[in-house]
């Protein structure tokens, strides 16, 4: 760990303007993630902007039967709060099938937005690895890659995000809420993260000085098919191998509206809402499922370690997609796959 | 010395546990000393080539750094090997860090730096610059099958393979039913939770108090002294606590190296204690590459096993274990071939992990012997017991005891192996394949040179002494037992004191021997204060007991009595005061029995019964439950004997599905270094786990009857889980750890007739 300047923002405006004034500044909320980076020497922020004491912390009803989430909202507060439970259940079984209690209770919504890959070349700062050190190479394409992308990776970057909260929500179409030197804006959950491309150092489009304060979802109407369901290498305390959100509305058997968004896989929640479009109308069955699934991976590519990924995906979108037909949605207490 | 028991036996609670849960134990790192300088070791990030260039400048001009040492300003030690060498060193050169710019291992240290905070040393240890001449790495055993060889100098000449009997070959290819394959381990690294650390206190008097985290205080202590031509009574090496070692502690590691080389030449105080990150590169179950060919006639009978066993070590020193003679004794077999080399790669010397060759030998025998009774056609379990043998084959001596037939018996009845239905993929549950495995565990029953001090005294309360180690076994609670059995007293009115190398020798607690060896220490020094007592009590006027022998007289409430008759006898504290003594300390030392080492074998033995459920489509596997039935002689606390063997399933079924060291072989460097990536089972990943023990009457393994518990609840564990496995989803997968991308692969061609 490098030493860094510390400031404790007492206000937005007074972080923003910390953060604006400072380009290697960092935000520290629960420090789940980039304590931990710093302690390994992969995060080298020259200043720290603890927004801890910031009002950030309250889960608020929207007027539209939305509801608005800040940033310092635990991991925990918002898996079990009950407005969550009874509108976006997707939202809290996503959360509970990620990390640990202890974990769940330091965590904070805006910090599980902005935590880094777990790419085990990130990690390492003695490697090449662009998306640590611009320029310097990606290691992990032809190197240890079980837990990489399949989808939308670049010659840059293979690495993969790894929230299983933020399938959720871009599955649910939330808006992220930023303040900046500019003011207020809402980034679109499916804007907010990024493909690597040829920038894999920058994870989301955050602008320079911009937080984020909070997370706004709208109302909806899948509380009642919907489902989260996460493969992983131990039942518990693992990152997504792959994970699939799902939600759907169904009507006589029918698809209304689906959403599927998926973990583990690439860079941002993988979400396609062109193809989840296309089979609106279509028979909520089997059949569907997995050309949905075929369709949500066209394009799909292996990096050879994890090429399993692909056809494992496929079969994780088919049963998730079982699932939240039968409005038999994935209980994260319960380790057999319903 | 025949009372029945009154606390060997119990299921008592540890005597140590109060102080762990409280945080009044001490383990290495929590010493402190006043101006104590805190070390930070820098690893190499290559896994073979030197280093060309090393900067040290900005670490050294880091606020709070005291000294960088490298290979270009390590200060002196021990030029000879042998002065290297530690109590179980094996055949090479032991590494001698920061010694030139050689690297041979991905992580090796290349520098150490001291400073006077922990975070200041860590700071600045990213601040020096080394830059490298790299070699081509060779990290895939695979790749070097070609390059193994015979080890050339055994570490242990029982390790070595039997000669071969009959004529294995001959009887594989003449036999109605046989079986052939590769199984293949991937490397494991220890993890115990609690980080290597040595702090070196060093007294004004330039004596030490080193505090380590190792497996044998005497061992620390010795290798120091050589290294450094230290005055041996001018140091004190204690391990009172260790939070876990599983074998990675049984040789010294660099952190007592590094601690003690900068404490001497800056005169401080110094701790040093690893990152998570360096467990990962040193002592590791070495990867492994097994071929096992096994034959059978009609009824399933053995004709011939065939087994040969490579595994990987480092450019430096052989390390060897004992893999595959397990196959020449487990089963009735009169042709057997056993063959063991290594290949050598540019890793850290690999070294024991629990069960150390037995873990990764049986593991393959006992999934070949699961394909074997499929090949036959019986009920796997049935094929264990129809080739059960009641003699060691490879030694051709008598076994000292074997209740193997027994754990099959009491195991099977236990998890229902009788409502097994013999054909794969023929239990279901919804979406879920039920499969049932069972394995045979072996592991060696051994005995080492043993001492210690027993001290009574006229209060008629005992302390036990020697240099044993508790790794979270329970030592102190089982040595404090025996010899409160021995004085009819209750557990608490006994001291114990280990982890001290002034303590009476003690071998390294390893091999599950600590039990029977330390215990058999205790036993005869407790015999030995009773004879004291006897011959001082022998010496009062009209003495009751004149005519008494040791064997007739023990301590029952308080009084020397004979065993026949209580109403004989005197109070131990009139016998004491009569004699004018304060109290009464001997110091035994055992070994073990030559003469029954000629002609009996030990072995603990297990039959491990294994519930796997396995998501038809998705491949998810979930061990529901896990019945271990263990025969290991006499237990002498039914607690942390089952706390052992709970401990071993669990690190059993982390080989069977979850640890592996990922190397990239582009650079030979594992990538994999925390306990985030490196995977060992989660609470979620352990359902039901029952162990039963079934009772040995056992004096020849050792004279009190124990065989010892640290290893044997491993083996076999991966083999159930993997038979498990197959018998679920008919996928036989010889590959470890069984992720779910092998039972995918495996799977694939059968999933569409799922759906």
């Amino acid at each position: 760990m490098r030493h860094f300047s510390y400031t404790r923002a007492e206000s937005v405006s007074e972080a923003v303007a910390a953060l604006a004034a400072n380009p290697e500044a960092k935000v520290l909320a629960g420090g789940t993630n980039l304590v931990d980076l710093m302690k390994y020497d992969v995060m080298r922020p020259a200043a720290i902007v603890d927004i801890n004491r910031l009002p950030l912390k309250q889960i608020e009803d929207l007027p539209n039967g939305g509801l608005r989430i800040g940033a310092l909202v635990s991991n925990t507060t918002v898996a079990y709060d009950e407005r969550v439970k009874e509108r976006y259940p997707l939202l809290s079984s996503a959360i509970l099938a990620g990390a640990s209690p202890q974990l769940r209770n330091a965590a904070t919504t805006g910090g599980n937005l902005l935590q880094r890959t777990r790419c085990y070349y990130f990690y390492d700062p003695s490697t090449p690895c662009n998306k640590r050190e611009p320029g310097s190479g990606c290691s992990a394409i032809g190197g240890v890659n079980r837990i990489h992308a399949i989808l939308g990776a670049s010659e840059s970057c293979i690495a993969t995000h790894p929230s299983d909260m933020c399938v959720a929500l871009a599955a649910l179409s939330a808006a992220v809420e930023v303040e900046g030197p500019q003011g207020k804006r809402y980034i679109p959950f499916a804007d907010f993260h990024r493909l690597p491309g040829d920038r894999p150092e920058s994870d989301n489009t955050l602008a320079q000085g911009e937080m984020v304060v909070a997370v706004r979802l709208e109302g909806n109407h899948f509380a009642g098919h919907h489902t989260y369901l996460k493969l992983r290498d131990r039942l518990s305390y693992a990152f997504a191998l792959v994970s699939v959100a799902a939600a759907m509305e169904v009507a006589d058997g029918k698809i209304v509206e689906l959403r599927v968004a998926l973990g583990g896989v690439a860079h941002k929640p993988w979400r396609d809402m062109l193809a989840e479009a296309e089979f609106a109308g279509q028979p909520a069955e089997d059949v569907t499922f997995r050309r949905i699934a075929q369709r949500l991976l066209t394009g799909a590519k292996g990096q050879g370690e994890n090429d399993f990924k692909i056809p494992l995906a496929e079969k994780v979108i088919v049963r998730a997609l079982r699932q939240a037909a039968a409005g038999r949605p994935q209980d994260q207490s319960v380790k057999a796959i319903q | 010395m025949h009372n029945s028991s009154k606390v060997v036996g119990l299921p008592l609670s540890r005597i140590d546990g109060p102080l762990k849960v409280t945080g009044q134990a001490g383990y290495a790192a929590e010493y402190f000393a006043p101006d104590m300088l805190h070390g930070y070791v820098v690893g190499a990030t290559i896994a073979t080539g030197r280093i060309a260039e090393i900067d040290t400048a900005a670490a050294e001009a880091f606020p709070g750094v005291v000294k960088v040492y490298t290979y270009k300003n390590r200060p002196s030690a021990a030029r000879r090997d042998s002065k290297w060498k530690d109590e179980v060193a094996l055949p090479g050169h032991p590494l001698r860090p920061l010694d030139n710019d050689k690297i041979l291992f991905d992580g090796q240290p290349v520098a150490l730096v001291v400073a006077d905070s922990f975070e200041a040393a860590r700071d600045a240890s990213a601040l020096v610059r080394v830059t490298y001449a790299a070699d081509e790495p060779h990290t895939d055993l695979a790749l070097e099958r070609g390059n193994s060889y015979v080890p050339p100098v055994p570490r242990m000449q029982a390790f070595m393979p039997p000669k071969p009997r009959g004529n294995a070959e001959a009887a594989f290819s003449q036999a109605p039913h046989q079986i052939s394959a590769d199984y293949v381990i991937e490397g494991e690294h220890h993890n115990p939770m609690e980080l290597f650390a040595t702090t070196a206190i060093r007294n004004e008097d330039g004596t030490y108090l080193i505090h380590d985290k190792s497996q044998g205080s005497q061992n620390s202590h010795d290798y120091i002294c050589n290294i450094f031509s230290l005055d041996p009574e001018k140091v004190v090496v204690r391990n009172s606590y260790i939070g876990g070692a599983f074998g990675s502690g049984l040789r010294p590691k660099h952190q007592l190296f590094f601690a003690v080389m900068a404490s001497l030449d800056l005169k401080r105080s110094v701790k040093v204690e690893m990152s998570r990150q360096e467990m990962f590169y040193l002592t590791w179950r070495p990867s492994s590459i097994q071929t096992v060919s096994l034959a059978a006639d009609e009824k399933g009978h053995l004709q011939s096993v065939m087994h040969h066993a490579l595994h990987a070590t480092s450019r430096y020193e052989d390390y060897q274990e004992n893999v595959a003679n397990w196959s020449g004794l487990a089963y009735k077999c009169d042709n057997v071939t056993i063959s063991y080399e290594i290949a050598k790669l540019d890793v850290s010397t690999p070294g024991d992990m629990r069960a150390p060759g037995a873990a990764t030998g049986v593991t393959a025998l006992e999934t070949a012997m699961d394909e074997l009774a499929y090949e036959v056609g019986i009920d796997p379990l049935e094929l264990r017991v129809i080739n059960f043998v009641h003699r060691d084959q490879n030694t051709d001596k008598e076994l000292t005891s074997k209740a193997l037939h027994a754990c099959y018996r009491e195991g099977a009845a236990r998890f229902g192996w009788s409502e097994r239905s013999h054909e794969p993929r023929s239990m279901r549950d919804g979406n879920e394949l039920i499969g049932w495995g069972v394995a045979t565990g072996i592991w060696e029953a051994q005995m080492s040179p043993a001492e210690a001090k027993l001290r009574l005294t006229s209060d008629g309360k005992v302390t036990v002494s020697a240099a044993a180690s508790d790794i979270g076994t329970g030592t102190y609670t089982i040595l404090g037992q025996l010899a409160a059995e021995a004085f009819d007293l209750k557990l608490a009115d006994v001291t114990v004191k280990i982890g001290d190398s002034t303590l009476p020798k003690t071998t390294v607690e390893g091999g599950s021997w600590t039990a029977a060896s330390s215990g058999t220490a205790v036993q005869v020094a407790a015999q030995m204060v009773i004879a004291t007592l006897l011959k001082a009590a022998q010496k009062l006027d009209n003495s009751p007991l004149a005519k008494a022998t040791e064997e007739q007289v023990e301590i029952a409430e308080g009084r020397l009595v004979l065993e026949a008759n209580h109403q004989v006898g005197i109070a131990v504290s009139d016998i004491m005061s009569a004699a004018g003594l304060d109290m009464i300390e001997e110091h035994a030392k055992v070994e073990p029995d030559k003469a029954i080492q000629k002609k009996y074998s030990a072995y603990t033995h297990s039959a491990a019964f294994v519930e796997v459920r396995v998501d038809a489509e998705l491949g998810q596997v979930r061990v529901t439950r896990v019945v271990n039935a263990v025969a290991a002689g006499r237990i002498l606390n039914p607690k942390t004997a089952r706390s052992q063997v709970m401990g071993g399933v669990v690190m059993g079924l982390g080989m069977a599905l979850h640890e592996e060291g990922m190397v990239d072989h582009r650079t030979g460097r594992i990538m994999n270094h925390n306990i985030a990536e490196y995977h060992v089972p989660a609470h979620a990943d352990i359902e039901e786990i029952d162990v039963i023990f079934i009772d040995e009457d056992d004096d020849k393994a050792s004279p009190i009857g124990v065989k010892g518990l640290g290893e044997i609840g491993i083996v076999g564990i991966a083999a159930a889980v993997s038979n498990a496995i197959f018998h679920a989803t008919g996928a036989r997968i010889r590959s470890f750890p069984i992720t779910i991308d092998k039972i995918l692969a495996e799977t694939s061609l059968e999933s569409e007739t799922l759906q």
